[in-house]
């Protein structure tokens, strides 16, 4: 057990679990805009698939990590503006088309991997950006400070989201939509405009989180994500709709699995309980929202679609 | 509001035509392997050909399980001549793949490949209703009693011994990781065969094995890789496709990594030492000229390193000692003629 | 103007023949997403027609097939009845592959513990303890829901991941084939199963088991339920307004938690179906729970959704969405193009069925909208994000 407390190991397991927590961020931050306007997408995880190979293949042929980045954040958005199109112009049953679109990235992404890339070829990778002076801090340094600029991009997302749905127009028309949207229509905001953003920017954010993902790992595979876009939405009821609340859901998810990692490495959780072990982040998260027992209500027109007049 | 619906839809469908259109922009590599042994079994002879079909969990050029049989099939393929190869992979739902061997076998294919040990619960109900078709099984060691099964697996052990061994004399720090998907399987044979290695070469190293708990999550490979690092590890090695992201820490952080199922020196040429790789056509060819002479099953085959299924590939930008590598060919010798054992 | 004016409306528009056009619109739904496929193989340098004939004939063209399909169909049909239960109750149960797994798990080990039951008994043991467990694995965010507010899509998506590490822990140890033990090869699968839990093949047939009529019945003891019994009419009240059906005296918490059990037993009967139906008559695990459930937990809402929530029209839509699974696979095999077109073209579908079901609906006018029917879950006064607290049982 004492192996643990070392400064090292320390240091590691709390920089791994803010990098397991950035993609998970970032998407679920992306998915929070669309279910605070009353839109559940289910289908980040396709999304974030097809930004993952977007990004990947572009740093491929570039080798420019934030080209592919950008390529990333387009391929989310374009498929935020068709989920948009889905779900709030077609007013499709919203969890059923986002299962479709899911389908529909985890095979495209792979189809066009196999084609256009074939086996899997590394690509260059983010480097580390140590922040001056606080980079140099004593152990909190090392955990919080020598990360890549992409998390601390998914972390400046965060006070950015609360100024949003807080504090501007927007973020007002946002919420307003998402309790009553016959209130707001009738106050002449355009329901149907305020959710194609919203449904844009969540896909835009799950594209850039899958090409951050890729990226940093620096190669692509078949399912990268593992599963990672349902995590995302998971933490947005964590965190009950708030970007501070995601935050915290995406870190508690991180950090239980990076300890768990860090605790098997090193013995302390025998190897014939790895499995128990690895259902603690999933197993944490339900428990820590039982014993704080809040009861956020959700956004009152989630998942209902508008027409005006009905 | 009829209007904006159908414009809709017409946005729908143009975005999918935009991203159907991205399909290949460059299919060079469009011709899979099975295409290319078809095409050649056409032209070359007219005689009815010799039909293999294999069903694969993983994408057949996933540079590690499934692409080590599409390999050696192509191997095959290339030296009978006449043979038309047929492909089921990514077939990872196991109800799927029972339907898909049972497909194979219903069009008449001779020698239907099973390759997934997840497989074999199946092929054991299915074989017995085709007695004229051979099936192969692998990686698993039983036939089920049954005269049209053979069943081939790998000595992983032996090669992850072997590198081991190498890992545990070119760690400065004595401290080994190994990140493992689920303990169960060629997996596990390989760890324990790796652990054992090490430990041999040098009875003080510590060797730490992290099983994630997934064959598939990247990320979580990658941090196990970090987790390694930081428990003073500068030694690595791992099994299953997702340990692709263990392999990029490891090359980020200058540790070193030894590869299994497929030559991974590609995915990090500074830092991968040796692959352990797997050649069934060792086993395949006697499948087949067993097939010819009329047996169509009940064979158990093991590749490992005295018959050359197994073969350590060395990377050549690797500058590796001359005493490290006595050592390995050491262990290799010592092996094959059953001095050494690897459990 | 309400949709049902809008409704006569458009049909007037129309003119001649709007029901029929109505009950076409899947069709080009699907056409439209077959016409995408057949672009993506002309690219893929294969032949859309053969492809697609390969399909059809792979999924319908002969009685193999059709059991095929009927077979791939039995677990969806199980999941999309459970699906038509917890929605209506307002609750969205996306953990079909949780509980499925927790069905298949409790009932392999049921039979592993109690090798020596008679046939008789064996079947209707095994089946209920696959009842069983999905009914726990649904209950669990039922209750969580109930009665701690945690949200079920959370719960939900935590405790399938939760149940697939249950399954590699049980099967790697507990429950694994001590011959696999023996040999060292560790494969993580039990012994084939006893031949008494074997599910009785129908027709004649040696593939076609009782899977697919115990899921009809479901299916229909399920519209029962729903249409025909107080607590269906219970389930209904709440998924239209817990408010209301709280003023009305119904038990809120209760029907909530009963509804999420009922999914989940359906999708753990689906689980044990599995299992002994299977071809290897053994649960194996590849590590995901996809490769146990063949994702029917996701499909099973697909095709519930296409069934309109509605039990009896689900049995269909099961089939012809299994159908489309397999045919899918078959043609993969006939003309050797990437499985993971296969899944793609599954995604276009289902995107596209779903996106023109509000214009079929309107075309027919047959009932209500999903989604309107599917009232707001609490009418509390609306603030800005605010707080309020799920009101307690009367």
């Amino acid at each position: 057990m004492s192996q643990l407390f070392t400064e090292t190991v320390l240091i590691a397991i709390v920089a791994s679990g803010i990098r397991l927590a950035v993609p998970l961020l970032l998407a679920s931050l992306g998915e929070m805009y669309g279910q605070r306007s009353g839109v559940l997408n289910l289908g980040v995880d396709g999304i974030m698939l097809l930004g993952a190979f977007g990004g990947y293949y572009a740093v491929l042929r570039s080798g420019n990590v934030w080209f592919g980045l950008v390529v990333g954040a387009a391929v989310g958005m374009a498929l935020g503006l068709a989920s948009a199109v889905i779900s709030v112009t077609l007013q499709a049953e919203q969890g059923i088309s986002g299962i479709g679109v899911f389908l529909f990235g985890l095979g495209m992404s792979d189809l066009l991997f196999q084609k256009m890339v074939g086996t899997p070829v590394p690509i260059t990778s983010f480097s580390d950006v140590h922040i001056p002076l606080l980079a140099d801090i004593p152990v909190l340094g090392g955990m919080l400070f020598q990360h890549s600029m992409v998390v601390y991009l998914a972390f400046a997302a965060v006070p950015v989201s609360f100024f949003v749905l807080n504090r501007t127009t927007f973020g007002m028309n946002i919420r307003a939509v998402g309790e009553n949207p016959e209130a707001a229509d009738s106050l002449g905001v355009s329901v149907t405009r305020v959710r194609y953003a919203t449904v844009t920017i969540g896909g835009t954010m799950a594209g850039f989180a899958g090409a951050a993902l890729a990226i940093d790992l620096g190669i692509f595979q078949q399912n990268l994500t593992n599963a990672a876009g349902f995590i995302a939405i998971a933490l947005v009821y964590f965190g009950a709709w708030r970007p501070v609340g995601v935050m915290a859901g995406a870190l508690l998810y991180g950090f239980v699995n990076a300890l768990v990692l860090q605790l098997k490495t090193l013995g302390i959780i025998p190897r014939s309980w790895s499995d128990i072990a690895a259902m603690a982040p999933a197993v944490v998260t339900i428990l820590a929202l039982v014993v704080v027992a809040q009861r956020f209500r959700q956004p009152a027109a989630l998942t209902k679609p508008f027409t005006r007049g009905s | 509001m009829k209007k904006p619906r159908f414009i809709g839809i017409a946005v729908l469908m143009a975005l999918a035509l935009v991203v159907a259109a991205c399909g290949d922009d460059d299919a060079a590599d469009d011709t899979t392997a099975a295409t290319t042994a078809a095409t050649t079994a056409e032209t070359t002879a007219p005689a009815d050909p010799f039909r293999i079909a294999i069903v694969a969990p993983s994408a057949s050029n996933d540079l590690a399980f499934s692409q080590s049989i599409v390999d050696a099939v192509d191997v095959i393929a290339g030296e009978m001549g006449n043979v038309e190869v047929q492909v089921t992979d990514g077939t990872f739902v196991v109800e799927d793949a029972a339907a898909a061997i049972r497909g194979y076998a219903d069009e008449g294919v001779d020698l239907v490949i099973a390759h997934g040990s997840q497989y074999g619960g199946s092929l054991a109900e299915i074989a017995p209703d085709f007695p004229d078709t051979a099936f192969a099984w692998g990686t698993a060691a039983d036939t089920f009693g049954l005269a049209n099964v053979f069943s081939y697996e790998a000595a992983s052990d032996q090669g992850g011994y072997v590198m081991g061994v190498m890992g545990a004399a070119l760690s400065e720090s004595g401290v080994i990781g190994i990140v493992g998907p689920i303990e169960v399987g060629d997996a596990k044979l390989y760890v324990d065969g790796y652990a054992a290695g090490a430990l041999a070469e040098n009875p003080d190293a510590t060797v730490n094995i992290n099983y994630t708990g997934s064959f598939g999550d990247v990320a979580l490979a990658a941090e196990a890789a970090q987790a390694h690092l930081a428990a003073g590890a500068d030694v690595l090695t791992g099994t299953a496709q997702m340990v692709v992201g263990a392999v990029g820490v490891a090359n980020d952080n200058e540790m070193l990594w030894f590869g299994t199922q497929a030559n991974q020196t590609s995915l990090a040429p500074n830092i991968v030492v040796a692959s352990q790789v797997y050649h069934w056509e060792v086993a395949l060819r006697d499948i087949v000229s067993k097939m010819e002479a009329g047996t169509l099953g009940g064979e158990v085959y093991s590749i490992d390193l005295a018959n050359g299924g197994i073969v350590i590939e060395f990377n050549d930008a690797f500058d590796l000692p001359a005493d490290v590598l006595a050592k390995a060919e050491a262990a290799i010798a010592g092996i094959e003629s059953g001095a050494i054992t690897t459990g | 103007m309400t949709e049902g004016t809008r409704a006569a409306r458009l049909r007037k528009r129309l003119g001649a023949g709007p029901r029929l056009a109505g009950y076409l619109v899947p069709v080009f739904a699907v056409v439209a997403a077959l016409i995408i496929g057949a672009i993506i193989l002309l690219r893929l340098d294969a032949n859309p027609i053969e492809a697609f004939g390969e399909m059809l004939s792979g999924a319908f063209g002969s009685s193999d097939a059709l059991i095929s399909t009927a077979l791939k169909a039995t677990p969806l049909l199980f999941v999309g009845v459970g699906i038509t239960i917890a929605f209506r109750a307002n609750v969205i149960n996306i953990g079909g592959e949780g509980q499925m797994v927790a069905g298949g798990l409790l009932a392999t080990t049921t039979a592993l513990v109690l090798p020596d039951l008679p046939a008789i008994v064996m079947l209707p043991a095994v089946l209920i303890a696959g009842i069983v467990g999905g009914a726990i694995w649904g209950a669990i965010p039922g209750a969580l829901k109930a009665y701690y507010g945690v949200n079920e899509i959370l719960s939900t998506i935590m405790l399938n991941v939760v149940a697939v590490q249950l399954m590699n822990f049980l099967l790697r140890g507990a429950l694994i084939d001590p011959a696999e033990i023996e040999r060292g090869t560790r494969i993580p699968q039990t012994e084939r199963l006893m031949d008494s839990a074997d599910l009785p093949m129908m027709f004649g047939s040696d593939r076609l088991h009782i899977g697919p009529l115990i899921a009809v019945l479901a299916a229909v003891a399920a519209y029962v339920l729903m249409w025909r019994t107080p607590l269906g009419f219970r389930i209904r009240a709440v998924g239209l307004s817990r408010d209301a059906s709280r003023y009305a005296g119904i038990r809120v918490k209760r029907t909530i938690v009963l509804a999420m059990t009922l999914s989940g037993a359906m999708a753990g009967l689906a689980g044990a179906v599995l299992v002994f139906g299977s071809e290897s008559h053994r649960m194996v695990t590849d590590g995901s729970t996809a490769g146990f459930t063949g994702s029917a937990g996701f499909n099973g809402i697909v095709a519930a959704l296409f069934g309109g929530l509605h039990a009896l029209w689900t049995i269909p839509a099961s089939f012809l969405f299994g159908g489309l699974l397999v045919g899918g696979n078959a043609m993969q095999r006939a003309i050797q193009v990437p499985s993971a077109l296969i899944l793609a073209l599954n995604g276009l579908v289902v995107v596209f069925v779903v996106s023109s079901d509000r214009l079929r609906r309107r075309l027919l006018s047959a009932g209500p909208d999903l989604a309107a029917e599917r009232a707001p879950p609490d009418s509390d006064p609306a603030g800005d994000g605010a707080v309020a607290p799920e009101g307690d049982e009367p």
